[in-house]
């Protein structure tokens, strides 16, 4: 599991450039699941079949939801020295970006660091003063013609920071958000095989949640879902963060309770959690999540939803950390959720 | 050659803590010949005999580098720490870093932006308010981990990239060491000391008992110096420029060169066709501060690879800088047996 996590995490997957990780994630899902999918937007869908009920009436169709794309960062501009100009795709905290490794998609892949101004040179006061994301400039140590020659405006820049592991199961690298959650699809499916269910499920790898869930509203609508469960990180404590707004790193995944997710099934999957022992903590949401639960909840003619988050320190930065446990208890607790769903599961699903 | 930079730079050799950089200075220098030994405060001093005169020429590079020292552990598990050496606290926020003899691997995070008010991500965060975080969950846990007093330092790999560059952390001064340990490969008139100091980006302080007791005749400081030659840094504050050569110095901060030496020095360079460069912005000290000022006096120089970005996780060389360094001071060296 850690070794797909690690694999992914290195794959480019900027929002709307999703092809190279799709086919990774397209190929991994090929060994669980009946039949995988891949549509225009590079949606990828792992297909598995259940066991239809005897008595002939529809199983459920459950769409399971995690998102491959990534924040990122673009070239703007190349300066006449050739280092580059640069702006965001996605949420990104300028402050975390001096000193940064990165690579730069071109024509072809460059290896490149964010510029600091040395102290040494620095004027009293300056290090009191953020330096914005548009006086940055990225080196790729090249003199300027070979970067012209190799760079244009517009192209692509990831993050360089692969997974570390910590203490316990405890790791860190970029990306984790949502690729942890990927990762537990491929869980979801692997625990599924041990069990019996009748549903058929559509185990998605999103694309362009970080621009507005767009992956989520297209590959909804395709499916058709009787129920959506979508997938992805939520903050994790640390003594900077407000608590209130944070879930500790040890204490289990977090469901989440609000508009945005359906009450009754939300009841049925910690009624699941509490039958089975999996811990989890509670995430009260008051309005559409910032996640493709939010689109998938209004798909169509709706979709009753529910949302599974994995606390997640330092989200958007290279060192977002996680609890590997937490993606195997989410997993186990989904795939559960999915074989709880017997005939009558319809009425689950009433307000 | 670059494996031996690789070494050095990944390393963990936080001044006062330089133990892991010492132990492979020590066998690379023993496998030059040399006699090696360590003083009181832990500099190694590796020695090549001279064939001729009595002579004694002292080479300085520092294996310290900047990096942290774990002051406190909170109840949640999460350390705090002060800095060692000058860290610009900008650059601190999502970086790694390993403590410890053993590595324990950490991270120094932010809230996420998700978290932020409006105009939280223009303000500079003090380095007193991060803590390292090295996923565990409870003080009892960090305890079993790390102690205080451990150091920090940032977790970087080097890398070989662009033209001919390459990217490390520490590279001031691992890059110095490097040149001493090819120096010592050869034999020379006189004595030849080099001495791989520590504590230099605290106040030079491991140089400054290495030049009491070596009494050298005369000091070559070897430096990897700042290099600011990037967009928006105006021309007279470069220092140094990438790709041009060993910069030679007239005046740091700490010292004012030996003008024969510096002449010398430079002299050398010219006859030889060795691309250098003088050191342009009186910035940065380094150990001819200490050595230049010793007992009654050494004559004193100091040659520098010019490194971008030092004291980061990513400062940045270029290779032909390195090797045109050894260049000349292999040619000074030998140029010091006629004179």
């Amino acid at each position: 599991m850690k070794e797909f996590l690690a694999e992914l995490l290195d794959l480019p997957g900027v929002s709307g450039y999703e092809e190279i990780i799709a086919r990774r994630i397209s190929d991994e899902f090929s060994k669980y699941c009946d039949e995988v999918q891949t549509d225009s937007f590079y949606n990828v869908y792992g297909i598995k079949r259940g066991t239809a009920p005897k008595d002939g009436s529809p199983a459920p169709k459950v769409m399971l939801a995690a998102h491959m794309d990534e924040i990122a960062l673009m070239v703007r501009d190349v300066t006449e020295e050739g280092f580059l100009r640069f702006t965001n795709i996605g949420g990104v905290d300028q402050r975390i970006l001096l000193s940064q490794e990165v690579t730069i998609h071109g024509r072809e892949k460059l290896f490149g660091i964010i510029s600091t101004i040395p102290p040494h040179i620095q004027e009293d006061g300056d290090s009191k003063t953020a330096v914005k994301m548009k006086d940055m400039c990225i080196d790729l140590g090249l003199p300027v013609e070979k970067v012209k020659a190799l760079v244009r405006i517009g192209d692509l820049i990831t993050f360089r920071s692969p997974l570390v592991s910590m203490a316990g199961s405890m790791v860190n690298g970029k990306s984790m958000d949502d690729r942890a959650s990927v990762v537990m699809l491929v869980e979801v499916m692997k625990e599924l095989d041990r069990l019996k269910y009748q549903a058929e499920v559509y185990a998605t790898a999103t694309v362009q949640e970080e621009v507005g869930t767009r992956g989520a509203i297209i590959s909804t609508y395709r499916v058709e879902p009787d129920i959506g469960i979508a997938i992805d990180v939520t903050h994790g404590e640390t003594p900077d963060a407000p608590r209130e707004r944070t879930y500790a790193m040890n204490k289990g995944i977090v469901v989440a309770k609000g508009p945005n997710l359906h009450p009754g099934l939300t009841e049925k999957l910690l009624e699941t959690a509490g039958e089975y022992g999996i811990d989890f903590q509670l995430n009260i949401t008051s309005g559409p999540t910032g996640t493709d639960a939010r689109s998938m909840q209004i798909s169509r003619g709706g979709v009753p939803t529910v949302l599974v988050e994995l606390p997640l320190r330092y989200m958007h930065t290279t060192v977002e950390t996680l609890n590997l446990d937490h993606i195997k208890q989410g997993a186990r607790l989904i795939a559960l959720f999915i074989a709880s769903l017997k005939e009558g599961w319809q009425e689950w699903l009433k307000y | 050659m670059v494996e031996v930079l690789k070494r050095l730079t990944e390393a963990r050799g936080v001044a006062g803590n330089e133990d892991e950089v010492r132990e492979i200075i020590l066998e690379l220098a023993a496998q030059t010949g040399a006699e090696v030994s360590v003083d009181r405060m832990g500099n190694v001093i590796a020695r090549k005999p001279g064939l001729k005169t009595g002579k004694k020429v002292m080479l300085a590079a520092h294996m310290d580098e900047v990096g942290f020292i774990i002051s406190y552990i909170t109840d949640s598990g999460m350390l705090k720490f002060h800095t060692v050496g000058g860290i610009d606290q900008r650059l601190l926020l999502s970086k790694r870093v390993r403590i410890g003899k053993k590595g324990i691997p950490g991270v120094m995070g932010v809230k996420a932006i998700h978290l932020q008010e409006k105009d939280e991500r223009n303000k500079v965060i003090d380095q007193k308010q991060m803590v390292i975080d090295i996923g565990v969950h409870s003080k009892e846990e960090a305890q079993k981990l790390v102690e205080l007093g451990d150091y920090a330092c940032f977790d970087s790999n080097l890398v070989v990239f662009g033209d001919n560059k390459v990217k490390a952390k520490a590279l001031d001064d691992r890059v110095g060491c490097a040149v001493l340990l090819e120096l010592l490969k050869d034999t020379y008139d006189f004595d030849l000391i080099a001495c791989f100091t520590v504590q230099e980006e605290i106040g030079s302080r491991g140089g400054e008992v290495a030049a009491w007791h070596l009494k050298p005749d005369m000091g070559i400081v070897l430096e990897g110096t700042a290099c600011a030659d990037i967009p928006d840094v105006p021309e007279h504050m470069h220092i140094t420029k990438m790709g041009r050569g060993p910069a030679i110095s007239y005046m740091d901060r700490s010292s004012i060169a030996d003008p024969e030496l510096f002449r010398q020095m430079v002299k050398t360079a010219r006859e030889h066709s060795i691309p250098y460069q003088l050191k342009e912005n009186i910035a940065g000290g380094n150990d001819a501060g200490v050595i230049h000022k010793s007992r009654s006096g050494v004559p004193t120089v100091v040659v520098s690879v010019p490194c971008r970005y030092i004291h980061s996780p990513s400062s940045m060389m270029d290779l032909n800088d390195f090797n045109n360094t050894i260049r000349l001071m292999k040619e000074f060296l030998k140029g010091c047996e006629s004179r």
